[in-house]
C-alpha cells in the first residue's frame, strides 16, 4: 500500500491552524479520490449549511494509483456548491495530483473562514498561512500565480491553485485555476475559496513509494504507458477535444445561438483543425501524462496607443469553451473567441456557464425581457465579441443588479426576469455542448454533478445514432447508471477520463495489486456502485430530488440527430435511474 | 590503429521545445529502481517561468572534462573514458561540492542517503519520452561523433 495516502491534512482557516490525521479505511476500501472524499465530506460537512458561510468544507483528494501510473493525473474536489446549493464536485489536473501525493497526503480538508485574505503554502508536513491581502483584487489569475511562484519553493514540482476576481466577488460559478491552464471548473469551488478568504493553495513535497515487486511494476507500467500513446487516446494530443466541432456540426448536434440551431455556418472557423493549423503555439501536459492534451493558442494583439507594439498571449482551448464562448453566442472569428476566453480566464470563472449566461442575456435582450437599463447601455447580439467582453467586465464590477445576478447563473436570472424557456440549464448547472439526443440531457439531469462528464450521455446518443437502434427508458437508465458507476472508480483512483479505455476494470485490478490492494473485478465494480449511491444519498440530505427537474422548452423545440426529445421518455428514464440508486440501498 | 569503441551513451536533449512537461522521464528514472517517485530522479524538467513559455530539460551531459570531478575533496568521482563520471559511494562524504560545481545544475542530493545523484547514462528515461525531446547519443572514447 501507500502509507502516506492514508494521511489527511485538516486545515482550519478560522484559527489558522492544522493537524494531520489518518483515515486508512477511506483509502483502503474506497481507493481514495471521490470514494474517500465523500466519506470525509460526510464526516466534516453538515449538508444543511449555507454554502457561502464559514461552515462550508472543501475536500481535495487523490487516489490509490496517483503517482504510480501514467494518466492518473487528477485531483478531485468536493464541497457544497454555491451555484446550485447541492453537492459540488469538480476535478482538475495540472500538477495538482502529483504535488499532493508528494506532499504526503491522500486528502486535504479545509474548514472555517479566515478573517483576512490568506494563501496556504503546504510543503510536506509544514503548513504556512501567508498574508494575501495584497493579492486580493489584483485582477489577473496569471499574475497571482506568478507572485505565489516567486515566494514558494520546489520549481517544476509544485501546484499553484488560485482564484481570480470571480472567486473574490463570489460569482457562484467561479473556478480555481491551477498551473495557469487547468481548472476546478464547475459548480463554484472558486466562490467557496472566495467566501473563505482563501486566495490560493501551493502544494509540494518529497514523498515517494516503493513497489512490492519491481518487475511486475515495470511490466504493468509499460502496458499502460503504451496504451496511453496509442489510439484512441492519441486523438487528445492531436487535435484535442476541439476535434469535436466538425463531427457534431455534421450530425446537427452542435448547439448554436442559445440552442436555437444545431449547426453553425462558421463551424470550420472554430474547428479544431483550423485552430491547430493556424493558432496552436504549444501543447503541454499534466504531470505524469504522456499524452499532452492541453492546446495553447497564440493570440497577438496590437496596443491601440502605439504603433508596432504587440502583446502575445497563450490561451488554452478545448471543445467546451469553443461551444459556450463560440458557437453558442455566434462568434465568427478565432480572435474574438480567444479574447472572450482570455477574459474568462483572467477572472477565473467557468467558461461553460459564462457562455450559457451570455447566450441567455442576448436572447433576453432581443425579446425585450431585459433592456439597456439592465445591460448598462450595451446591446448584446450574437456574434458581437467585444460586447461580450464588456459584459463580463461589468459583471465583475457588479455594475448593477442585473450584472450581479449574471454572476449567479441563468436560473437565477430567469427567476428574476423570466425567460426560463430558453435558459439552458439543469439543476442549477448550465448545459454542455451536446444536443446529440435524450441521453446528453439525461446525463445532466441524473448525473452527480449535472455535467456531461458524469455518464457521457452524448456518447450513448451517438452510439444509438450509429447502430440505428433505439433503447427503452429502462435500458437507457441502466446504461447511464453503469457508466456513471464505473466513472466513480476512475474518479477515486484518480484516473483522467481520457484514459477510460486504457484503465479497464481488469487492468485497474492488476495495477492495484502491484501496490498491495487485493481487489478483483467484481469488487471494483461494486465499489463504483457503492460510491455512486453514497454520493446521491449526500445529495438527498442536501434536499435534492432527482425527479424534480425542469426541461427547458427550447430543448424540446429543436430536433436532435435522434429526433425531438420526448418528455415522457425522459421522465420514465429518470424514474428508473432513481430506482437503481435507492431500491437496493 | 583501430579506434576503441565503447558502447556507452549519453543523454542528449534533442529539442526542448517539444517538451510537454509530463515528467515521464523523471518517473522513469526512479522506476528503474522500483520506486514511484519524483523525489530522486537524475533528470529534471522545469517550466521556464510559467507553463506558457515551455520547459527546460536538466540532465548530465557527460562532460569530457567534468567540473564536478575536480572539486571532489575525496576523489570519489572518477572520469569515464567516454566522458562523464562514476561515483564511488564508499569514498563519497556527501559534502555536495559536486552539486555546486556542475554548470548545468544536473546534480542533486539524495536527501535520504546523503549522497549525490549522478546520471548513469542508462538511457531508460529516453525510452519514456513520448515526444522526442531527449535521445541517446553514442560517445566514442571521450569525443562526440562528428
Amino acid at each position: 500500500m501507500d502509507p502516506y495516502l492514508n494521511r489527511v491534512l485538516i486545515i482550519d482557516l478560522k484559527k489558522h491552524s492544522y493537524r494531520i490525521e489518518e483515515r486508512e479505511m477511506y483509502f483502503k476500501e474506497y481507493i481514495g479520490g471521490i470514494g474517500a472524499g465523500l466519506k470525509l465530506l460526510k464526516e466534516f460537512l453538515d449538508p444543511k449549511i449555507d454554502p457561502y458561510g464559514p461552515d462550508n468544507v472543501i475536500v481535495f483528494a487523490i487516489g490509490a494509483l496517483t503517482g504510480k501510473f501514467p494518466m492518473v493525473s487528477k485531483t478531485i474536489s468536493l464541497f457544497k456548491s454555491p451555484h446550485n446549493n447541492f453537492l459540488g464536485e469538480s476535478h482538475a489536473g495540472g500538477r495538482s495530483a502529483i504535488a499532493l501525493w508528494q506532499a504526503g497526503y491522500g486528502a486535504i480538508v479545509i474548514k472555517g473562514a479566515s478573517q483576512i485574505p490568506v494563501y496556504v503554502n503546504i510543503d510536506g508536513n509544514t503548513v504556512q498561512f501567508k498574508d494575501a491581502r495584497a493579492l486580493w483584487d489584483l485582477g489577473d489569475t496569471r499574475t497571482v500565480g506568478r507572485i505565489m511562484r516567486e515566494r514558494t519553493g520546489r520549481t517544476g514540482l509544485r501546484t499553484i491553485m488560485r482564484i481570480g476576481k470571480g472567486g473574490e466577488k463570489l460569482v457562484s460559478y467561479s473556478t480555481v485555476t491551477t498551473e495557469t491552464y487547468r481548472h476546478f471548473g464547475r459548480l463554484g469551488l472558486g466562490c467557496v475559496f472566495g467566501s473563505k478568504k482563501l486566495k490560493g493553495l501551493v502544494i509540494s513535497g518529497k514523498r515517494s513509494v516503493l513497489a512490492r515487486n519491481k518487475q511486475a511494476y515495470k511490466q504493468m507500467y509499460d502496458e499502460i504507458y503504451n496504451l496511453c500513446l496509442s489510439t484512441p487516446t492519441k486523438k487528445y494530443h492531436d487535435l484535442g477535444t476541439a476535434g469535436n466541432i466538425l463531427p457534431l456540426n455534421s450530425i446537427k448536434a452542435l448547439p448554436t445561438r442559445n440552442f436555437k440551431e444545431v449547426t453553425f455556418e462558421k463551424a470550420e472557423v472554430l474547428s479544431g483543425e483550423n485552430l491547430a493549423t493556424n493558432y496552436l503555439g504549444r501543447r503541454i501536459a499534466c504531470t505524469h501524462c504522456p499524452v499532452g492534451c492541453i492546446h495553447l493558442a497564440v493570440i497577438r494583439e496590437k496596443y491601440p496607443d502605439e504603433p508596432y507594439f504587440y502583446k502575445t498571449s497563450l490561451i488554452s482551448y478545448d471543445y467546451e469553451p469553443l461551444y459556450s464562448l463560440g458557437t453558442l453566442i455566434g462568434i465568427e472569428t478565432v480572435e474574438d473567441f480567444l479574447k472572450i476566453l482570455e477574459t474568462v480566464e483572467k477572472y477565473g470563472i467557468d467558461a461553460m456557464t459564462a457562455g450559457v449566461v451570455l447566450a441567455w442575456a442576448t436572447e433576453a435582450f432581443a425579446e425585450g425581457i431585459i433592456s439597456k437599463k439592465e445591460t448598462d447601455g450595451l446591446s448584446p447580439s450574437f456574434g458581437n465579441g467585444s460586447v461580450y467582453v464588456e459584459m463580463i467586465e461589468k459583471m465583475m464590477e457588479h455594475k448593477n443588479e442585473f450584472y450581479k445576478l449574471m454572476g449567479k447563473g441563468v436560473e437565477v436570472l430567469a427567476q428574476r426576469y423570466g425567460g426560463r424557456d430558453f435558459a439552458i440549464s439543469y439543476r442549477g448547472n448550465e448545459m454542455s455542448g451536446y444536443h446529440t439526443g435524450p441521453a446528453a440531457h439525461l446525463t445532466h439531469i441524473t448525473g452527480g454533478r449535472h455535467s456531461h462528464l458524469d455518464s457521457a450521455g452524448y456518447s450513448i446518443d451517438q452510439k444509438i445514432l450509429m447502430e440505428k437502434k433505439s433503447i427503452t427508458p429502462q435500458e437507457m437508465a441502466k446504461a447511464l447508471f453503469d457508466e456513471e458507476a464505473i466513472r466513480q472508480v476512475l474518479s477515486s483512483l484518480v484516473v483522467c477520463f481520457f484514459a477510460r479505455n486504457v484503465y479497464t476494470v481488469d487492468r485497474i485490478s492488476k495495477c492495484l495489486k502491484v501496490f498491495g490492494w487485493d481487489l478483483n473485478e467484481k469488487d471494483i465494480l461494486e465499489i463504483g456502485r457503492k460510491i455512486l449511491i453514497e454520493k446521491n444519498m449526500i445529495k438527498r440530505d442536501m434536499g435534492f430530488d432527482m425527479e424534480n427537474y425542469y426541461l427547458p422548452k427550447r430543448v424540446l423545440e429543436v430536433a436532435t440527430p435522434l429526433g425531438f426529445i420526448d418528455p415522457a421518455y425522459m421522465k420514465e428514464t429518470v424514474k428508473y435511474f432513481k430506482n437503481f440508486l435507492f431500491d437496493k440501498s | 590503429m583501430a579506434e576503441l569503441i565503447r558502447r556507452i551513451r549519453r543523454i542528449k536533449v534533442l529539442d526542448s521545445e517539444r517538451c510537454v512537461g509530463c515528467e515521464s522521464c523523471m518517473f522513469a528514472c526512479t522506476r528503474r529502481e522500483g520506486k514511484a517517485s519524483l523525489e530522486s530522479p537524475r533528470i529534471h524538467i522545469r517550466s521556464i517561468g510559467g507553463m506558457e513559455r515551455g520547459f527546460t530539460v536538466i540532465i548530465c551531459r557527460a562532460c569530457v572534462d567534468p567540473s564536478c570531478m575536480y572539486v571532489c575533496p575525496v576523489s570519489a568521482l572518477k572520469k569515464r573514458k567516454v566522458g562523464g563520471v562514476k561515483l564511488d559511494r564508499e569514498k563519497c562524504i556527501g559534502c555536495g561540492s559536486c552539486v555546486d560545481a556542475c554548470p548545468m545544475s544536473a546534480i542533486t542530493m539524495d536527501e535520504e542517503e546523503g549522497k549525490p545523484l549522478m546520471c548513469l547514462y542508462c538511457g531508460f528515461c529516453v525510452d519514456y519520452c513520448p515526444h522526442k525531446v531527449i535521445g541517446k547519443e553514442e560517445v566514442k572514447n571521450g569525443s562526440l561523433p562528428k
